[in-house]
């Protein structure tokens, strides 16, 4: 039985009390995951870390929470006072919903009701998850706006830009997978996995995957609504108390929510890693969630790894990395995905497909090497400053040295 | 169509307590939308009816449709709309004078036009047809079935529609493009012509304002080693607007018999 299928005989209580349950996991992974992260990224920059509350500091979290909830709640005087309210009631109701399509385990045991656990299967669960992502930022965009000030109104700005450029990169990183798996409905897309991960033969699609979602999720490298540097606290300057820690658990929800879509669409979802298979029936089929959970988790390692190790982006940096080469590069990637998959499917030889693919690489390199070319070009024609030697030690300056030695 | 918009009346389903509860929402908020001042109001309130729109055409079993106009309208098309409202400015609220002779009678012609071509249109297409229904179309899933139309019977429409919309972009572009004679002066090039020309005294920044522990703050002009303020400390704004507080309070100066 299809897990829609599944999903349909479901009786009323068993809805409620698995959306109960999906929303206590959030919550409660959002609190460990908070602790989790300060504590890896105080051991890559030899610190500790919280230690002190509660065993390992387990409990630094929830502490931190309680203080949040018990600071004072200001709203500026400047700010409209309705939409500031409202900004992170969006953003927190909108992480939430994501979790409703991804699909947490196998057919599982649920007190003597067999079933799976995921809310709702739709046939366009995937377009689902984008089209919820796409609201949840309006929660920053206008808390940017609605507080009244320079600061967070620069950082809603530069979430909306970022935000539209980086959803068309993703949206196109998921064509590839659509057509792979003939469907858009996450359980389907799971259950075509059977044999290899997307992850494997569709990497270039998951690279680029991982790199929007790090952007949609405004996390660094790529968190430039709030970049503290530049922006004090970007689009949450001015909040406080209860509504910022609403997006504080937001942010967190939201890496938890794209980390457990791209462990649906590329590593297999809740099956077990191969060569594991047997795993999979253990605990009733509950031991599905620990994999899940395992390469959910692998992810969010992944995410705070970036954090303690790439500086910050420049913003035109940033956007002209999304638009000049991570959608021309997976527009390109699907023309070529199409191509084979039409092919595979019409039954052409292995040596045309071979040939195609040579073909494919052949131009890759010769378009490359021409831009390199042109960009040398450029370069030396703008770094060409006629100025007098300066009368004191200069350090060397890569381009220069590199032109006096090569002539 | 038809069929699904009377059952919404006359059944008591789940979809119809939808309705009665969205419907009055969707059409307050679409009222709103042209009654209220700011234009942020206006374009929030315009999302709203979008996402209303939206469950609408879920519920009704256009799931593609409805998923899609969240993620393109609300998405992508009002999230520009506001990029634009929150660059043009955060207080504007929209001037009513007329600047093109006659606006007003052009605007009512063609509003009413507008919605004539819509009337007849909407007529044409419901009334007088053979009605399927929803579920023969719906057999192979609601995706595949509009691809199928969209690439079969529509194919010709389709990709008229997005040659338009790419000339539409392209026009834009080039209309607002300007070709840079010489290639942008980028933080790289003024790092390397500071250390190419000058005196080593402009190799390092500028230097910071404010003195430490007496006065720490950007409007007071940092003391130099002989203990005169240096004005290249102080923003040149600050300067303009005479907002810089006296420095000779700060300044270093022979110790007098009174503070001894």
């Amino acid at each position: 039985m299809s897990n829609a299928e599944l999903i349909g005989q479901d009786p009323g209580w068993v809805i409620v009390l698995k959306g109960v349950l999906i929303f206590a996991v959030c919550v409660f992974l959002t609190i460990m995951s908070v602790w989790g992260e300060r504590r890896i990224v105080a051991r890559m920059q030899q610190r500790s870390g919280p230690n002190r509350v509660g065993k390992f500091g387990l409990l630094q979290a929830l502490v931190d929470g309680v203080k949040l909830a018990l600071k004072e709640d200001l709203i500026p005087k400047a700010a409209d006072r309705v939409v500031f309210v409202i900004a992170p009631i969006i953003s927190t109701t909108a992480c939430f919903m994501a979790f409703a399509v991804i699909p947490l385990t196998g057919q599982v045991n649920f007190f003597g009701h067999t079933t799976v656990m995921q809310m709702t299967d739709l046939s366009v669960g995937v377009l689902y998850v984008l089209a919820i992502a796409s609201v949840g930022v309006y929660g920053i965009v206008l808390a940017g706006w609605s507080s009244g000030s320079t600061y967070p109104l620069l950082g809603g700005l530069r979430s909306s830009a970022q935000v539209i450029s980086y959803e068309v990169a993703m949206g196109l990183s998921l064509v590839a997978v659509f057509i792979y798996a003939g469907s858009m409905s996450t359980s389907e897309i799971v259950a075509a996995q059977d044999q290899w991960w997307f992850a494997v033969i569709l990497f270039p699609s998951f690279i680029i995957y991982a790199i929007s979602m790090v952007g949609e999720t405004n996390r660094a490298p790529f968190d430039l609504a709030e970049a503290e540097g530049e922006l004090v606290g970007g689009f949450h300057t001015e909040y406080s108390s209860l509504k910022f820690a609403l997006f504080f658990l937001s942010e967190y929800v939201n890496i938890i929510a794209v980390s457990a879509l791209a462990t649906t669409l590329f590593l297999g979802g809740y099956r077990a890693l191969p060569g594991l298979g047997f795993t999979e029936q253990w605990l009733g089929g509950w031991f599905t969630l620990v994999w899940f959970f395992i390469k959910v988790l692998g992810f969010f390692f992944i995410f705070v790894w970036l954090r303690g190790t790439l500086p910050r982006l420049r913003y035109d940096q940033f956007m002209k990395f999304g638009w000049k080469v991570l959608i021309p590069f997976s527009l390109a990637w699907i023309l070529v995905v199409s191509t084979l998959r039409v092919m595979s499917q019409q039954g052409a030889s292995q040596g045309l497909i071979a040939t195609f693919i040579f073909s494919i690489a052949l131009i890759y390199v010769a378009i490359t090497t021409l831009l390199d070319r042109k960009k040398a070009e450029l370069t030396k024609a703008s770094r060409e400053i006629k100025a007098p030697e300066p009368s004191f030690p200069v350090p060397s300056i890569p381009n220069s040295r590199a032109e006096q030695i090569n002539g | 169509m038809i069929n699904v918009a009377l059952d919404v009346g006359t059944t008591a389903s789940p979809e119809s307590y939808l309705f009665y509860v969205l419907a009055p929402l969707s059409v307050v908020a679409a009222i709103g939308m042209l009654l209220v001042k700011k234009a942020v109001h206006s374009a929030l309130l315009l999302a709203w009816v979008m996402v209303t729109l939206a469950i609408f055409y879920i519920a009704q079993e256009a799931l593609f449709l409805g998923i899609v106009q969240i993620v393109v309208y609300t998405g992508a098309v009002m999230m520009l709309f506001l990029f634009i409202l929150m660059l043009v400015g955060v207080d504007t609220s929209d001037s009513l004078e007329e600047n093109i002779k006659g606006l007003r009678i052009i605007s009512i012609v063609a509003a009413l036009g507008f919605g004539g071509l819509l009337v007849t249109l909407l007529s044409r297409a419901t009334f007088g047809r053979p009605v399927v229904g929803l579920s023969v179309n719906n057999s192979e899933g609601n995706a595949k079935g509009i691809a199928v139309e969209l690439f079969t019977r529509y194919v010709f429409a389709f990709e008229v529609i997005s040659a338009l919309l790419i000339t539409a972009a392209v026009g834009a572009m080039v209309l607002a493009h300007s070709q840079k004679a010489k290639s942008k002066f980028v933080q790289r090039d003024l790092s390397i012509a500071r250390f190419r020309k000058g005196e080593l005294k402009d190799a390092a920044g500028l230097p910071g304002s404010g003195v430490y522990a007496l006065h720490n703050a950007v409007d007071v002009p940092a003391l130099l080693p002989t203990g005169n303020p240096a004005p290249s400390s102080i923003s040149a704004v600050l300067q303009a607007r005479g907002d810089i507080i006296e420095t000779s309070n700060f300044e270093l100066k022979e110790q007098t018999e009174e503070d001894k």
